[in-house]
């Protein structure tokens, strides 16, 4: 059997629907549902034998459409030091507030990516972020919680 | 009916509601033109805006958007050869030889007319095939239902690129196992939480949109070092020519137009097909019913080969709302994150959608017309500025489409886990996209995953336990037959590919 990606992919979905039948046969019903024609889990247990055939047929049918992908031409520093700023981002933002952590997640994104212009960066960021939020918090009325700008007393 | 309209018609035409058609079509053609940033993309991030609204407004919104992003994409694929959206590849075989040959200006004007004849006339067909369809799918019953979003599913991955059945059926069975996450809708029982708070009313479908799409493709054109906005650096996007069409170029239009808007609409209807299939369709049939002088000119810069694919993807997107609209049920993967959005709303779509919020359902009809003219009236004097857009560098393009999801994220659940399960599962699609394994499925799946549960449940339910009620009734029958073809085609296809 010829092993490329494809098929590791469809054997990590077999695992992880025979994981997931497991775990169907482990919800806890009501004792009267538990013979009922259908309950809590008759669906997910359909699910998980769904899983389990498709990526097993994809697992043992031939590929003729491989495909190849040039690992060494894809740039995974920056994409994983993109993922790092926006999972930093997810930390901060609410304890610092929006306004602060969502400027420098941009600012710190503009940087990683290769750019160098500071005054564009800087506009497209503060500034940009700032009026973003006036169009959510001051037209649309959506709630944006900023302990930073309530500290200063921007906000109220 | 008469009422319907009028009520559609005020409630479109009102100030607020035209100022969104034009926000939407102006948004979502930009988004459109850049090359990997579809339609669903565009919808994505204009949801959580949309909750700000009603739900008409909102739905008004996001059909402007979809509009724009095809319209957007067939823009890319005259100027750079780079189609914005799959279902304006059709459109580059005649275009961009006409913008080589000096006619950008009037391949973009020809564009232009065909999408909004397209699109007008098959907002024509929707008029009156929506309420009829609304009536007839009245007498559907769960078992219909079960089999329909069956069909819908298997349809989809069928129609999914080349070679992709499995992998697509993976990733429906992917995104039902995403929606079963969370309290169960009857017991309240809850599943897969493993005893995290977080999880307990399931994963926000604008989460899984937002991650699959917006936020995977962004790390993907990262990825790949692709860069979406590079081939606009090579041509010039102010010296477009004339947007004139003489007269025997509007001749050959009015011939191919009323032809090729049927068949959009027809194939957007169907579920799983849409837009792409509709122009591939469109333009092999329009080669095939010209006279051989014309058909010597296909993919050397033909005006009915031009016309074709873009009368047709606008006319299947009008398409493709007769069963989100009418069943509940979306046929493609736009109309499922359309679908996703209405039901955040707290609104059902289906038969009984046009009796019980007839301001929705008309109003989104009708302003399907006006969405149509805004189209028109934007693009064609706007389209060199616009077309400026694609010379916008990736180093900001992509930093402000995560920004874009993560806030739309945090506005809606202000929770750091979601913006980390977010954040995850845009990291898996990503490594999916990588090796083709296809989105919208998933995204369909997702949206229908609780409905297709709900329906199962009172099938069984009503028969017992027993399976007989897939072959009870004539129409699941039929819909079942219907799935069976399906597969059999998509099989006999793979077979005499090799």
């Amino acid at each position: 059997m010829n092993i490329n990606t494809t098929k590791i992919i469809s054997l990590l979905f077999f695992i992880f629907s025979a994981f997931y039948l497991y775990t169907a046969y482990q919800i806890q019903v009501f004792a009267f549902d538990e013979n009922a024609p259908f309950n809590a889990r008759t669906f997910p247990i359909y699910l998980g034998y769904a899983g389990l055939f498709f990526s097993g047929l994809k697992l043992i049918l031939p590929d003729p459409d491989t495909i190849k992908v040039e690992h060494r031409t894809l740039e995974y520093k920056k994409t994983a030091l993109l993922i790092l700023v926006a999972i930093i981002y997810g930390a901060t933002i609410l304890k610092v507030g929006y306004f602060l952590t969502t400027s420098l997640f941009l600012f710190a994104s503009y940087y990683f990516l290769g750019e160098r212009r500071w005054v564009l960066m800087f506009l497209l960021s503060f500034p940009f972020v700032a009026g973003f939020m006036y169009l959510l918090h001051g037209v649309l009325e959506i709630y944006l919680r900023d302990p930073f700008l309530k500290s200063i007393g921007v906000m109220g | 009916m008469t009422e319907g309209i009028l009520i559609g018609l005020t409630t479109a035409l009102s100030f607020q509601n035209i100022f969104m058609v034009m926000i939407g079509c102006f948004f979502g053609t930009i988004i459109g033109m850049l090359p990997g940033l579809g339609p669903m993309t565009a919808i994505a991030l204009m949801i959580p805006i949309t909750y700000g609204f009603d739900p008409a407004t909102g739905l008004i919104l996001m059909a402007g958007v979809y509009y724009g992003a095809v319209f957007g994409g067939s823009t890319s694929s005259i100027l750079l050869n780079a189609p914005g959206v799959p279902g304006t590849v059709a459109t580059s075989f005649d275009g961009y030889p006409m913008a080589q040959q000096g006619k950008a200006g009037k391949a973009l004007a020809i564009a232009a007319w065909s999408s909004f004849a397209g699109g007008t006339l098959s907002a024509i067909y929707l008029l009156f095939m929506a309420p009829s369809l609304s009536k007839v799918s009245l007498s559907f019953r769960s078992p219909d239902y079960f089999a329909l979003m069956i069909l819908g599913l298997t349809a989809i991955a069928a129609f999914s690129s080349k070679g992709q059945f499995l992998k697509a059926m993976m990733m429906v069975v992917l995104g039902l196992m995403l929606a079963s996450v969370g309290q169960d809708s009857l017991s309240d029982i809850t599943r897969f939480t493993f005893d995290n708070m977080n999880l307990t009313d399931g994963i926000s479908f604008v989460l899984v949109v937002m991650s699959t799409f917006a936020m995977s493709e962004a790390l993907t054109i990262i990825l790949k070092r692709n860069d979406p906005t590079a081939a606009a650096k090579q041509v010039s996007l102010t010296e477009l020519g004339s947007i004139r069409i003489n007269k025997e170029e509007r001749g050959k239009m009015y011939r191919t137009i009323p032809r090729s808007s049927v068949i959009g609409f027809l194939i957007g209807v169907l579920p799983g097909a849409g837009a792409t299939i509709a122009s591939f369709l469109a333009y092999g049939m329009e080669r095939n019913l010209v006279k051989d002088e014309e058909k010597e000119k296909f993919g050397k810069g033909s005006v009915n080969g031009l016309s074709a694919p873009e009368t047709a993807n606008n006319a299947a997107c009008s398409g493709s709302f007769v069963p989100m609209l009418t069943l509940g049920i979306p046929g493609s993967g736009t109309t499922a994150v359309m679908l996703g959005a209405l039901l955040g709303f707290g609104i059902q779509p289906g038969p009984r959608l046009y009796m019980t919020n007839p301001e929705i359902f008309w109003s989104v009809i009708m302003s399907m017309y006006i969405g149509m003219v805004i189209l028109l009236i934007l693009n064609l004097p706007l389209i060199p500025y616009i077309a400026r857009i694609l010379a916008v560098p990736k180093n900001y393009l992509i930093p402000l489409i995560l920004f874009f999801s993560i806030t739309g994220i945090y506005v809606m659940s202000f929770n750091n886990f979601d913006i980390y399960l977010m954040i995850g599962i845009a990291v898996v699609a990503t490594f999916l996209r990588l090796y083709d394994f296809p989105m919208p499925p998933l995204i369909l799946a997702f949206v229908l995953g609780g409905l297709m549960e709900e329906n199962l449940r009172r099938s069984l339910l009503l028969s017992n336990g027993s399976w007989e009620f897939l072959w009870d009734r004539t129409l699941t029958i039929c819909i079942l037959v219907t799935t069976i073809l399906i597969v059999l085609w998509h099989i006999y296809k793979t077979l005499t590919k090799k």
